[in-house]
């Protein structure tokens, strides 16, 4: 590696923290990581909680492939890969498991799913073999921020207008038996859109997101 | 008998893997703009289910689950390896992929450079690891009924990539707004999918 060395957060590093944040975000660009903000996105916490497991994993998986990515050989490069995504995932499903157990439980099956997580593979593949570590530190945050921000804003619309809470919390007053006995929103006879609960409605919000933000950034729109 | 014929309907419809769980999403998308290779993926997803499921079947029932290593001596009835399930499967799922990909490679090689770099992706398909970790939690009695249940899984993965892919040939001469086309207008086309696959769920078999 030739030439001067580039400050620790020289314009280009610092491009690498915020382009996934809006122009080459991971989710509605890169179309990777599409299966975790689909289906945990139903409340605001596990979207949360899943979002910090990645970013967890993607920080040492980028940085730990980049340090030994002259040592691997090409043939078997995706086996490692794995193999250091799984062992990573492992560790965040135990602490999960041993600190906040209900969240676990809600996420079951999706922690697992890291591994095979396209952003987390995707950025090993297109980055982290072929830069330095503190690249891959910073291309790693930028991106799990990126996956963490469409994460929370769909969970966010689908958690406030699906059963009327954030976090748990009732926010839009809480719905009793009969209308006048309620308080807040319910009062008025508002009703929660159950179907934002469900399935369908998650791949509908992201696509309506995809839509906003191409309107707003025309770069993006596919010929 | 029944029973298996339910399952088999079970994860195609119902419990699909794309339309219901989201999984494997990612290729979903990527390949689906034409049904050629649309459907070489497809199979070649329905295979390597076909294929990992019943051996991390294997692999759960007689090393991972709780108390499976009392085939060994009953001293190993405590042992619980189950927190190494994710590297196990996964370590069965890549060599199954490379098998797969040497198999295509050797007898089919238009298909294999049609697929291009999305047969080695397979590896890291969420709905092979998906499909294992949720026969992990469906506990079933014997292999047949998990041979269906991945049968069923890569069938229903199938119909829905190939759903998608002939939309999407068809509306590439639709008036798409501009910054829906393309991927905007497949979520939605999904999400739509996915409601009228909902209509499945109250089927009692």
């Amino acid at each position: 590696m030739a030439g001067k060395k580039e400050a620790l957060f020289s314009k280009k590093n610092r491009k690498l923290l915020s382009d996934p944040l809006n122009d080459d975000n991971p989710i509605t660009v890169q179309v990777l990581g599409i299966c975790s903000a689909l289906a945990i996105t139903v409340q605001l916490k596990p979207a949360i909680v899943m979002s910090i497991a990645v970013l967890f994993v993607m920080i040492f998986s980028n940085v730990i492939v980049s340090l030994i990515r002259n040592l691997i050989p090409n043939r078997i490069r995706i086996i490692v890969q794995l193999i250091i995504v799984a062992a990573l995932v492992i560790l965040v499903d135990q602490i999960l498991k041993a600190y906040a157990y209900d969240v676990s439980k809600e996420l079951s099956v999706f922690v697992g799913l890291i591994i095979t997580n396209c952003i987390i593979m995707g950025r090993l593949e297109a980055f982290a073999l072929a830069n330095g570590p503190w690249k891959a530190f910073l291309d790693a945050i930028g991106n799990a921020a990126g996956y963490g921000v469409i994460l929370i804003i769909v969970a966010f619309f689908r958690e406030l207008l699906g059963s009327g809470k954030l976090m748990g919390y009732e926010i839009l007053g809480h719905k009793a038996k009969t209308i006048a006995e309620s308080t807040g929103l319910y009062q008025y006879g508002y009703e929660n859109n159950g179907f934002m609960l469900l399935s369908p409605m998650a791949l509908i919000t992201v696509g309506i997101l995809i839509w906003v933000q191409r309107s707003r950034n025309q770069k993006l729109i596919e010929q | 008998m029944e029973e298996l014929g339910s399952l088999f309907v079970k994860s195609i419809f119902i419990e699909n893997m794309i339309f219901a769980y989201f999984l494997g999403m990612c290729s979903y998308l990527a390949v689906s703009k034409t049904v050629k290779t649309a459907v070489g993926l497809g199979v070649a997803v329905i295979f390597v289910l076909l294929v990992t499921i019943p051996i991390n079947y294997f692999l759960d029932t007689y090393i991972l689950r709780p108390g499976a290593l009392v085939w060994l001596g009953s001293e190993y009835a405590d042992i619980d390896l189950s927190f190494l399930s994710f590297i196990m499967f996964i370590a069965v799922i890549a060599s199954m992929v490379q098998l797969v990909e040497m198999i295509v490679e050797r007898f089919a090689p238009a298909l294999y450079s049609a697929l291009g770099i999305f047969l080695p992706l397979i590896a890291v398909n969420c709905s092979i690891l998906g499909g294992s970790l949720f026969m992990q939690q469906k506990n079933f009695s014997n292999v047949t009924e998990s041979i269906i249940y991945g049968l069923g899984s890569g069938i229903g993965w199938f119909l829905a990539i190939l759903a998608i892919a002939s939309i999407r040939e068809k509306i590439t001469y639709s008036n798409v707004p501009q910054s829906l086309k393309g991927l905007g207008i497949t979520f939605i086309i999904t999400g739509l999918m996915a409601i009228a696959f909902m209509s499945f769920s109250g089927i009692k078999l």
